[in-house]
């Protein structure tokens, strides 16, 4: 079985602020955006770069979309930058209408997602994110799974026209994609064959699959490891491949199951190739203060989740 | 350039154009398309430096953004008789598979139209981020834009209006169409809003008043002085105190042809009112 190495544990909001230092090296025409939050989004680089290409809103986000939206019109690339709440759920119908609506190309750049912000809390924790940006046409939503992808990512996004909804968030977590590798919006990534169970993950999860495969490994059962990076567009065609072999599938993300991955992959299966599916995922609940670690843990997220799933839906076959 | 009498020649087409329209679906906003009608009519006749064709970047030009994107008929009139597309297409306007779809859109990639608007209160943003661009790109043309009064209840306008002056945003002309009116009565029965001039200089704007809003020689004269004020450090606002309904006697000083379309026997006493000019669509 195929193993990744874990370089050393790095926040994924790093990863999107060497991606913009590097975009401001690379792209004059990337702008950055940030309500108030320049130090928890890494966007300290850019700004001291950059000034005249940095735009400081203060803590009103509703104007940082619609300023962007504007910027566009002249041929700049805007980055928007700040926590994932406030970059969806409380700016909704201003990217419904003056981003996506309008097919502007606007960066949203949301960091401290899901569970992971941890102490904070539910007001600020977002598990439904994903699901309002999937919805909205013309959105391209992409949530990477580490440091160096979400630096990968980030570059790539300057690159494709239109609207993308780019996810990542606060804590130190295993960084093992290759650096040198690039980003390709809408292509998953096939990280360990298997034959028993195919588990497709995106964002912080994808490393918790890994370890997962490990353990289902030991217990004889070979698992299919794919890394979901873009939710929107789905790669439909990997993840009918991978099921056509193993015949059952387990989604993981750190997200509501409503409206989330696991409903997207189960929109495909339904249409093409009805198949037994588990969802690691949040069951319609807001978050709560804790660690990290104790959070993924109580609400299931972690890779003891993804392997009692993939036990449980072997057992549907 | 055409003078003031071919410019009002013009207006009393444009609100045929705005009665046939929304005569023909029964629907759409004929009060304040009405009210802004020679305000257009001045703004893409005399106050803008446009270019001949349209193309989204804008650059080398004035731009103008409607945020109370419901007087889409009198933008779409005065877009046609400027050339942006043909006059006949108003004849299309609310209709399925049309360009000219109830609220203005670029999703119909409709030349003219830079923005969506419709849900209220997100122009001033969208206005202020062209205005930034303009800036980057060393391009000293103007962003103009327009605001119902109504509108500026939303709290979006005033984030907007609060950023513009803290970052000197000094190429933006935004105006206010005063009408005093919205959808459930005046606005002073809504919600009151006080003095909007107060309220602009208070938050750092310089303000310049034009209280003849439907008469298009008081139009050029006060926009000719918010533009004499732009380049100074602070964004300029415009206060357009217009009538809703203005050119057709029973639509006037009402909010209740905000968004209603006149039947046939009202359409010909309000065309009756506006005698053709330069040829209707």
């Amino acid at each position: 079985m195929k193993t990744y190495t874990n370089t050393g544990n790095k926040d994924t909001r790093s990863g999107f602020g060497a991606g913009l230092t590097e975009l401001g090296k690379t792209n004059e025409n990337v702008v950055a955006l940030c309500a108030d939050l320049i130090g928890s989004l890494k966007m300290d680089d850019f700004k001291a770069n950059h000034p005249e290409r940095f735009f400081q809103v203060g803590i009103a986000e509703a104007n940082m979309i619609g300023l962007a939206a504007g910027m566009t019109i002249g041929g700049k690339i805007p980055f928007t930058g700040t926590f994932a709440n406030f970059s969806t759920g409380r700016v909704y119908d201003q990217i419904r209408q003056s981003v996506a609506y309008s097919d502007k190309n606007v960066k949203i750049c949301a960091s401290h997602a899901g569970l992971t912000l941890g102490e904070d809390g539910a007001t600020h924790q977002i598990l439904e994110d994903i699901g309002l940006m999937k919805m909205l046409p013309g959105m391209t939503v992409i949530n990477p799974c580490d440091y160096n992808q979400t630096k990968a990512a980030t570059i790539a996004i300057a690159k494709h026209h239109g609207p993308v909804y780019l996810r990542f968030g606060r804590p130190k977590v295993a960084n093992f994609t290759p650096e040198e590798q690039t980003f390709e919006i809408g292509k998953a990534l096939h990280l360990i064959d298997g034959t028993d169970v195919t588990i497709v993950a995106t964002g912080h999860l994808v490393w918790e699959a890994l370890e997962a495969a490990k353990v289902l490994n030991a217990e004889g059962i070979s698992a299919e490891v794919i890394n979901i990076h873009t939710i929107k567009p789905l790669d439909n065609e990997a993840i009918i491949k991978s099921v056509s072999k193993t015949g059952c599938i387990v989604t993981a993300e750190e997200h509501n199951f409503l409206g989330g991955l696991g409903e997207s992959v189960a929109r495909v299966l339904a249409t093409n190739k009805p198949t037994p599916q588990e969802f690691v995922a949040t069951n319609d609940t807001f978050g709560e203060s804790g660690t990290p670690e104790q959070l993924m843990e109580k609400y299931g997220l972690n890779s003891d989740a993804i392997v009692k799933a993939a036990q449980t839906v072997i057992k549907r076959k | 350039m055409p003078n003031t009498q071919q410019l009002k020649d013009l207006t009393t087409q444009v609100r045929r154009d705005i009665l046939r329209m929304v005569h023909k679906v029964n629907s759409g906003h004929p009060g304040g398309s009405l009210g802004c009608a020679e305000f257009f009519v001045a703004l893409y006749s005399e106050i803008m430096d446009r270019k001949d064709h349209f193309d989204m970047d804008g650059i080398g030009e004035d731009l103008f953004f409607l945020s109370n994107g419901h007087i889409s008929p009198v933008y779409y009139s005065v877009l046609a008789r400027s050339g942006y597309f043909p006059v006949n297409e108003l004849n299309t306007f609310r209709l399925i598979n049309s360009r000219l779809q109830g609220h203005p859109t670029t999703h119909e990639n409709l030349p003219g139209v830079r923005i969506a608007s419709g849900s209220l209160g997100q122009g001033m943003s969208v206005a202020l981020g062209a205005a930034q661009t303009k800036k980057l790109n060393k391009d000293s043309h103007l962003i103009y834009s327009l605001h119902g009064d109504g509108e500026l209840q939303e709290g979006q306008n005033w984030e907007a209006i609060m950023y513009a002056a803290g970052n000197k945003v000094d190429n933006i002309i935004a105006t206010v169409d005063l009408n005093g009116q919205q959808i459930d009565g005046s606005t002073d029965d809504v919600l009151p809003m006080g003095s909007l001039k107060a309220k602009f200089e208070a938050f750092g704007w310089t303000v310049v008043e034009i209280n003849e809003g439907n008469d298009i020689e008081a139009i050029l004269k006060g926009m000719a002085e918010a533009k004499s004020k732009t380049g100074q450090g602070k964004p300029v606002c415009v206060l357009l105190k217009t009538v809703m309904g203005h050119g057709v006697d029973f639509m006037m000083h009402t909010h209740a042809w905000h968004g209603k379309a006149p039947n046939d026997e009202q359409l010909a006493r309000g065309l009756e009112q506006n005698p053709e000019t330069v040829g209707d669509y």
